[in-house]
């Protein structure tokens, strides 16, 4: 018998168990072959088998040596339960199952001598979700008919830009009683209230990141539906800043200012303005933590794109080198401004937090008129890579949040000057359309996702604590990989496909949403349109409490 | 379900014509109150067109304290009008003790001071007289303005006639432009004040509808200015959407329909004025309402407009002769008032359109 080594990591400390049938199993090598974690393997066991030859029972064993799969007992190759293996296998022969007595938060600090780093959403699990105690109780009926989803029209628009008061519109009457303009207006656009989230490419395979911006050329151009992406920190690919595509893309710019070289050189050949510049102040998954790209998801067109060599790539928490905030954001903007002669619009994403109102009041009130878009990004979202503590413990949630800033709006008389966008785990169980009108009866004026759109794409992570292995450059179905084998796992024109179909889906439930309320443009502050079974929930939110 | 109507005419009218208007149309609203709002006044109001004259029902009590702040203020009273009550027994009326219409001049001090200035006296005064009457519901100021006169009560309309011997004509009560509207705010409670027509410094709303903006309407117009007060009804939020665009912005009237049913974002792409459609449509999208609703309005140089909601849920018709326009929820009120016009030069607004009527009885209507 060998001897405990109790330290040794076993299958048992892990959070996930394989569970294999020997019986049923093949040995095709499928599993193996598929699993992008290393956490299975092919090995030889010492099986004892019982037997009888004759007309009688005579029962006999015998040793031998049979090729099985197992698990590999590290911390580092650990399965990811991303079930991948059950996926390949013909035979029903093995899958990952949770292991409630994992081990693994406690043993992966001590050996490791480091935080621990993943990529995916947060793993604590919450309590209901506020958005789901909240449903739209406001039927309209008898004096007040609702209309019909399918055959009034309804005007599905948010603004992205600064919007003046109406007291400072340049607008003076002529003599054939007609307003004419003499002075010009700050840019605004108005597009589809839910935004495709800012993801890197270089977070991001380039097969998922093109399939976005196909899905997003195609909801535009095929569709009618004026949906925009966000490009996230790192850049853009030269193709997409020289083509007319690049007009539905939000270019983002973030405290590492990767990409932005590659910016600047193409602004020459650019045919079309982008959509829109966000600066990128934080990010609700893991507030306070600056952007991690990790050396092994360097690839060599993300050198190209951020000018960059292999290696971990961080950007810091903050913007540096500026006295505050509030300066380097108005620098930024002037900057950003300037470079596209105010044709533009410039806005800012900022973590949720419990000082975000003040914040946005800063914003709000500042007399040039410069910030076109306060994007909020609250807990629950997810991210390409950040370490365990800072998405498990920090952040904060939106909804209270968001609701925060838009009354701080009202009680000024400014509501609406700065568009509202709200994220951070929107969609998480599948209903992007309920979460987002919701938001935006508590006054948001749209809302961008990102983990969604992954999940549209095929990613299988969950918030209990399924893969979210987006950090290793190893996402079992490509997505979050620069390595090919893996990428080519995902068919971009499918994902494109899916993503086209799930907006067309949630265009149709937005206006299941909006004809009972008997409402043919967003409803945005319209929070008496909403009723909440949780008293707590009701009136933070000032909002009806029913039961 | 409400019903409105207006009369605008070369000649003085007296208000039995607008309780004819709304009487036919009875079966559509549910008889609990009456309202009207007059202005261009005839009558023994005729010589004072220029001073305000304060509209207010109010207790004994409410009386003094309303006239001891007119007499703080320095308005010296000119003329009053009470009208002969009929307080006969069975009558469906919650009538108030008072009813007081009362002519003022001006304080000296304002005598000579320009008309921003008194009319801003007018609505601070205003104001002040609603502040201190609203403890123990002691009166209710309705307005207090030059050339109009507002009456509202609870009760049924025909009884509320009857009450103040509207039914009587004569030509010391009357002039020449009449909103009228039936029916208490039932989706409420029923407050005195949630009656429309609602009136602010010379402008007039009345609607037939449900804002379901009201919210974001309310709390925009909270900010907007002073005036903008009470909220006891959702349509209120139309005469104040219409007081800013006109007065405080001073743009021309047909923007106000460009302000509260902007035009889909496809269709501002295609006009030569996209600039300044989608700036408002973005600068007022709080004002903007939504759910069923037809507005008449009343503009403070006496023109008469009417608008619908851009699905045009609520209905409305116009019908005139040469001396005499009048609008109405229903055909049957104007049938009534105007049986011998010309039927065939009815309009019936579209969701679209605004039809205002000015001084010479020129009917304009406008596309949005
Ligand atoms: S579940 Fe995924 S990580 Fe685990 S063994 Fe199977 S393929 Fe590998
Ligand atoms: S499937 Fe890919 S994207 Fe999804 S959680 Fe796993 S590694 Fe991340």
């Amino acid at each position: 018998m060998e001897t405990i080594t109790v330290n040794n990591v076993t299958a048992n400390d892990l959070p996930w168990k394989i569970i294999y049938d020997a019986s049923r199993c093949t040995m095709c090598g499928s599993c193996v072959a598929t699993c992008s974690f290393r956490a299975i393997k092919m090995t030889v066991e010492r099986r004892r088998m019982v037997f009888s030859e004759g007309d009688f029972p005579d029962p006999k064993s015998r040793f031998s040596a049979v090729p099985v799969i197992s698990q590999v007992d590290s911390i580092r190759d650990y399965c990811r339960g991303c079930g991948m293996c059950e996926k390949v296998c013909p035979n029903d022969a093995i899958r990952p199952e949770r292991n409630p007595d994992t081990r693994h938060p406690i043993i992966t600090r001590c050996l490791g001598g480091d935080s621990i780093k993943r990529g995916g959403r947060k793993n604590l699990e919450g309590s209901i979700r506020t958005l789901d105690s909240i449903r739209v109780g406001r039927i309209s009926q008898m004096t007040d008919p609702s209309l019909d989803a399918q055959r009034h029209t309804f005007d599905l628009l948010a603004p992205f830009g600064r919007i003046l008061p109406p007291g400072e519109l340049p607008f003076t009457p002529n003599q054939d009683k007609e307003l004419v303009s003499n002075d010009t207006t700050p840019p605004v656009n108005w597009i589809y209230p839910v935004i495709i989230g800012d993801m890197s490419i270089g977070a991001l395979s380039w097969r998922m990141w093109e399939a976005m911006a196909m899905a997003t050329a195609y909801l535009n151009e095929e569709c009618g539906l004026p949906v925009r992406m966000s490009s996230g920190e790192g850049g853009v690919p030269r193709r997409l800043l020289r083509s007319k595509y690049l007009k539905y893309t939000i270019l983002q710019i973030a405290s590492g200012h990767f990409g932005w070289n590659r910016i600047a050189t193409s602004m020459p050949d650019m045919i079309e303005d982008p959509a829109g510049i966000m600066i990128k102040i934080g990010q609700g998954a893991k507030p306070g933590d600056g952007g991690l790209l990790q050396a092994g998801k360097v690839a060599a067109h993300i050198q190209a794109i951020r000018g960059v060599p292999k290696t971990d790539l961080l950007s810091p928490p903050n913007h540096q080198g500026l006295y505050s905030i509030e300066e380097s954001v108005q620098k930024m903007f002037l900057s950003m401004n300037a470079a596209f002669k105010f044709r533009v619009p410039v806005a800012i994403k900022v973590a949720a937090s419990a000082t975000s109102v003040s914040v946005f009041n800063n914003l709000v009130r500042d007399p040039y008129n410069i910030v076109g878009g306060f994007f909020l990004d609250g807990i629950d979202g997810g991210t390409g890579a950040a370490h365990e503590v800072s998405l498990d413990h920090t952040g904060h949630p939106i909804a209270s949040k968001l609701r925060d800033c838009y009354l701080a709006a009202v009680s000024q008389g400014r509501q609406g000057q700065i568009p509202l966008w709200a994220a951070g785990g929107l969609g998480k169980t599948g209903d992007l359309a309920a979460d987002a009108f919701k938001m935006i009866c508590l006054g948001a004026n749209g809302v961008f996702s990102g983990k969604l759109i992954l999940q549209m794409a095929g990613c299988v992570g969950n918030d209990m604590g399924r893969c979210n292995a987006c950090n290793t450059g190893l996402c079992p179905v490509g997505i979050t990989t620069q390595e090919s084998p893996l990428v080519h796992r995902l068919d971009p024109e499918k994902v494109a496909q899916n993503i086209v179909n799930y907006f067309l889906a949630m265009d149709q439930e937005f206006k299941k949403l909006m004809a009972p309320i008997g409402n043919s443009s967003l409803p945005v502050g319209r929070s008496d349109a909403l009723i909440s079974t949780d008293q707590a929930i009701a009136e933070r939110l000032q909002i009806q409490h029913v039961c | 379900m409400c019903r409105i109507g207006a009369i605008k005419s070369l000649d003085y009218v007296h208000p039995s014509i607008a309780l004819k208007l709304m009487q036919s149309q009875q079966e559509g609203h549910d008889n609990s109150g009456f309202a009207m709002v007059m202005q261009n006044l005839g009558g023994i109001f005729e010589p004072y067109k220029q001073l305000p004259t304060l509209s207010m029902a109010c207790t004994d009590d409410g009386i003094k304290i309303a006239e001891n702040i007119l007499h703080e203020s320095g308005f010296r009273r000119i003329v009053q009008w009470s009208p002969q009550v009929n307080d006969w027994p069975g009558l469906d009326i919650s009538a108030m003790p008072h009813y007081v219409f009362e002519t003022f001049n001006y304080p000296n001090a304002y005598e000579n001071l320009g008309k921003k200035k008194k009319q801003k006296l007018l609505l601070d005064t205003r104001l002040r007289l609603r502040e201190a009457l609203e403890d123990n519901e002691e009166g209710f100021v309705y307005s207090f303005w030059p050339d109009v006169i507002t009456l509202k009560e609870i009760g049924d309309p025909h009884d509320i006639g009857t009450y103040f011997n509207l039914w009587e004509v004569d030509d010391r009560f009357t002039a020449k432009v009449i909103t009228a509207q039936c029916r208490q705010n039932t989706n409420y409670d029923i407050v005195r004040y949630a009656a429309h027509p609602f009136h602010l410094q010379g402008y007039t709303i009345l609607a037939n509808g449900e804002n379901t903006f009201y919210l974001k309407n309310k709390e925009f117009q909270q900010g907007l200015h002073r005036g903008y007060i009470g909220f006891e009804s959702d349509s209120q939020c139309f005469l104040y959407t219409l007081h800013y665009v006109h007065r405080q912005l001073g743009w021309p009237l047909r923007y106000y329909k460009h302000v509260i049913t902007p035009l889909p974002f496809n269709q501002i792409e295609d006009r030569k004025d996209k600039k300044q459609l989608l700036a408002i449509r973005q600068s007022l999208s709080h004002l903007e309402l939504n759910g069923p609703n037809t507005i008449i309005g009343m503009l403070p140089d006496n023109t008469l407009f009417t608008c619908c909601d851009a699905k045009k849920l609520r209905p409305v018709v116009i019908g005139h002769d040469d001396r005499m326009v009048v609008i109405s929820s229903e055909i049957c009120g104007i049938n009534e008032v105007l049986p011998d016009r010309d039927w065939e030069t009815d309009i019936y607004p579209n969701e679209r359109e605004t039809v205002a009527i000015n001084d010479e009885l020129e009917v304009q209507r406008w596309k949005q």
